[in-house]
């Protein structure tokens, strides 16, 4: 049995150390936002922060996790309205929405880090998120655009 | 596809439409628009409420909330939003309060016209084939619901105007929200020609994305949008399949043990396809397959790779195919030509790598089977699905979610990946529903790829550098042969099409088609042959004019004379990308132009080379659609559509080498990632012809249009993708 913070909550899970994040919030944890899409941290779909920072949850083993705080696309924000969240809609974001959640959750470990993204900036820490629906043009207005609501709010 | 399906389509289009409307059982009004049986029957439909739920396109409730039953399956081409536009439009809906579900399995309902009355969605028809269907699905209800205002008001119909969600009676200001109406609306006769708006009264059809904001949206920014690999059911097991390492062979034996010793793990049975290992979630059932001992039998297996397939074709290239088409006498206008272009233009295996592998849930129950499943030929998978337990179709209930992706590859005509799925099922006698899930390597590796292609081509040009003949085999793999697509006189359009119907203006033209048989499993991938003929045809021309020392937009324009919206696409693309205005060194534009699923896209790509790498920095693209539903999701198909297209261009490519995929994932199988995207600036044509689809045609032209931006930079052409080895 361990224990793991997750959305702020604590969470008791019966699994084996070794057991990737992603299957544990999934299939354990019934929280299906976080997808699968390739299993070797290649394509970014299962992406979820820790401590903030943003991990390939498909790779990162329950056993890494420890102490550390899970965030996934459940916990962003508690009813969508985070700045990407926003962002996302305005600009139409979305074809499939199968790799957005890991999308969203790269770009606001993005804008944590680095407020106000250049294109470079945001082309740097998208790279690891593939979308085959190829939303990559509005993806970045999205982050310019979300990005700038957090400033005018801030 | 569609040419196959042209004698199914002829009785289908010939049926008249019937209107139903009806009370439900919770008190909501139904309309269904049922396109009746081929002689003219009407199809039978139980009066309960209950069973007449799944056959409507439009259901209001008492609160006005509007549910569009989506027939199409939505994989991000934005057809929920665009059905839901048409009806809304016409019912005058409110746009907030309208929401939109996948339809179950029922030709008779939710049959497409453009494939035969088959339920299915491809060929970029889904607007297509309902536009008037579902204008009349809306008009219906709306004409109903005025119909029941005015019974309640005592006053004339004629004087009921409606605004969003409300009938209106201006001379007395009275307003009745659809809600409050749909009880009385159900006991109301139904107009049978509802007359249709005048397109100047369009209130969501064509408007921009802050009028009619996709209906998908919101869900799929912030993770609840439903996918089959999110289906939850209480003791539902998760199965893993190992699949044979080569396409033909088969299990000779298996070694559960260690497989059945992981903690987790529930069984292992022994399918058609493989070995299953099933467990009580993912990983459990992950360890359990890893540790699987199988051995093959390869007997009837193909071990050719990808060289040695194309180095077949090569030869087969060099005798006569079917012929598909013939004007005048190419070969001799080839021998009497001034000059003569030649090129060989080669294609690989590709897989569809849609974000979401593949996956399906089944839970077989006595007597009754039901499925989760992004359903793109539910009927068929249906049928199949009952085939497998020994049911009737009408015992199989197909339940439709969103599709993370598939660019074709889920309307399967053999159902595989389902029929596996219900195999396993059944292997384990139901004892629990089973979630099959692919990983991302089976999901590259298990094949029905766009087929690896080759297309010979010869041109030939006057003194004044006039092309006089054109010469064209296409060889490659059938996909329709032994399907239920398959046509008689053995030709299969997706190895011509685009090709056969080329637009360019020359007197002797010759296409023939030779169809080797390989044991390597092929299938449509997003706008299916034209993913290689419009390279074929568009790169020629390209090369054509090179050889006649002309401008590649000229030399098409002079070719282009009685084809006006092609030209009118052409001529707008090139517009608006300054084509002829200088560039930054090292810059070239190209340009292509293809019609496919009877939309038009012209793309000019400016492109250089980086490290000897094409590094595509803008696409500028022209699209006729005919009426545009909704012009964002247009614009974003095209994006999509030309991020789709390059990827595969730049690198897309199934390593099969000894009969073995060797690029099972993401690692190995690149495709386009956020750095390599060019800017994309969509320009659409303003039309009055029927609306056709947006979600495949975008993808043809862009890798032609940047093989000629090579050729203008280099003055080499590109006849062999990808082009990054």
């Amino acid at each position: 049995m361990a224990t793991i913070t997750i959305n702020g909550q604590q969470r008791s899970v019966s699994a084996e150390p070794s057991t990737p994040l992603l299957w544990v919030i999934r299939d354990m944890l019934g929280m299906t936002g976080t997808k699968f899409g390739c299993g070797i941290a290649q394509c970014g779909a299962c992406t979820v922060h820790l401590d903030g920072k943003p991990v390939r949850s498909c790779s990162t083993p329950l056993s890494e996790v420890g102490a550390r705080s899970v965030t996934t696309i459940e916990g962003l924000s508690a009813d969508s309205t985070h700045a990407l969240q926003l962002a996302w809609v305005e600009a139409q974001v979305p074809q499939c929405g199968y790799c957005q959640s890991g999308q969203i959750m790269a770009a606001a470990a993005l804008l944590d880090a680095t407020p106000s993204p250049t294109d470079a900036d945001i082309d740097a820490a998208m790279q690891g998120n593939i979308c085959r629906c190829g939303t990559y043009l509005r993806i970045r207005s999205a982050i310019h655009r979300a990005a700038e609501m957090k400033r005018a709010s801030a | 596809m569609k040419r196959l399906l042209e004698s199914m389509h002829a009785s289908a289009v010939s049926r008249r439409d019937f209107v139903r409307v009806s009370l439900m059982a919770g008190g909501g009004l139904m309309v269904s628009v049922y396109g009746c049986g081929p002689n003219g029957e009407e199809p039978a439909v139980s009066a309960s409420g209950a069973a007449l739920e799944p056959n409507a396109f439009v259901r209001i409730d008492g609160s006005g909330n509007v549910l569009v039953t989506s027939k199409h399956l939505e994989m991000g081409q934005g057809t929920y939003t665009g059905l839901a536009t048409i009806i809304a439009d016409e019912l005058d809906a409110d746009w907030s309060k309208v929401t939109v579900e996948g339809a179950g399995a029922d030709n008779k309902k939710y049959g497409n016209s453009t494939i035969g009355g088959l339920q299915g969605t491809g060929g970029s028809s889904a607007m297509a084939n309902s536009w008037e269907q579902h204008r009349k699905a809306g008009a219906t209800a709306r004409a109903v619901l005025i119909a029941a205002a005015a019974k309640q008001w005592g006053v004339p119909s004629a004087d009921l105007t409606t605004e969003p969600g409300v009938v209106v009676h201006a001379a007395t200001g009275r307003r009745a929200p659809y809600g409050t109406l749909v009880a009385l609306a159900a006991t109301m006769p139904v107009p049978a020609d509802v007359p249709l708006k005048d397109s100047k009264a369009f209130r969501y059809i064509g408007k921009e994305r802050a009028t009619t904001p996709r209906v998908d949206a919101v869900q799929k920014s912030n993770g609840t949008a439903r996918y089959t690999q999110d289906v939850m059911l209480p003791g539902m097991l998760t199965a893993l399949v190992t699949h044979a390492p080569r396409f033909g062979a088969t299990v000779k034996s298996f070694d559960a043990t260690r497989a059945k010793a992981v903690a987790g793990v529930v069984d292992v049975v022994q399918i058609p396809t493989g070995v299953a290992v099933v467990a009580q979630h993912f990983w459990a059932a992950k360890l359990g397959r890893d540790a699987l001992s199988i051995e093959w039998d390869e007997t009837r297996a193909n071990t050719l790779g990808a060289t040695e397939i194309m180095a077949q074709f090569r030869e087969a290239a060099g005798k006569p195919g079917i012929g598909i088409r013939n004007d005048g006498n190419a070969e001799k206008a080839l021998a009497g030509a001034g000059k003569t272009v030649e090129a060989t233009y080669e294609f690989p295996y590709l897989a569809h790598a849609s974000m979401e592998p593949l996956n399906c849930v089944v839970d077989l129950q006595k007597d009754h089977a039901t499925v989760w499943n992004a359903n793109q030929f539910p009927t068929v998978d249906q049928e199949a699905v009952a085939k497998v337990f020994g049911l009737k179709p009408a015992q199989v209930t197909m339940n439709t979610l969103f599709s993370g992706g598939s660019f074709g590859r889920r309307a399967n005509p053999k159902s595989d990946y389902v029929v596996e799925a219900a195999t396993i099922a059944k292997a384990i006698n139901g004892r629990a529903p089973v979630k099959m899930v692919w990983t991302r390597e089976d999901d590259t590796a298990a094949g029905y790829f766009r087929p690896a292609m080759l297309h010979v081509m010869k041109g030939g040009l006057d003194a004044a550098g006039k092309p006089v003949a054109w010469w064209h085999r296409a060889v490659g793999q059938s996909m329709m042969a032994g399907t239920m697509f398959e046509s008689p006189d053995g030709k299969d359009s997706s190895t011509y099409e685009g090709a056969s119907d080329h637009p360019y203006e020359v007197a002797d033209v010759f296409l023939d088609a030779v169809y080797p048989k390989i044991g390597v499993p092929v299938q449509w991938w997003r706008s299916v042959g034209h993913t290689h003929t419009a390279f074929a045809v568009e790169a020629f021309i390209d090369e054509m004019a090179h050889a006649a020392g002309k401008d590649p937009l000229e030399f098409r324009r002079a070719l282009l004379t009685k084809d006006p919206r092609r030209l009118a696409v052409l001529n707008l693309a090139a517009e608006k990308a300054a084509w002829g205005t200088p560039l930054p060194a090292g810059h070239a534009r190209g340009i292509a132009v293809h019609k496919s699923f009877d939309t038009y896209v012209a793309q000019v790509a400016e492109v250089s080379l980086v490290g000897g790498v094409p590094r595509v920095h803008k696409v500028t693209c022209a699209v006729d659609c005919g009426i545009v539903i909704n012009p964002d999701i247009v614009r974003s198909q095209m994006e999509g559509s030309i991020a789709f297209g390059l990827g595969a261009a730049l690198y897309g490519r199934i390593d099969l080498v000894g009969g073995r995929v060797v690029s099972d994932n993401f690692d190995k199988y690149r495709v386009l990632r956020q750095r390599e995207m060019p800017m994309v600036d969509v320009h659409i044509v303003t039309s009055t012809e029927k609306p056709t689809g947006v979600g495949e045609p975008g993808t043809p032209p862009i890798a032609p249009a940047v093989a000629n931006a090579l050729l203008a930079l280099t003055g080499k052409p590109t006849r062999s993708l990808p082009f990054v080895t």
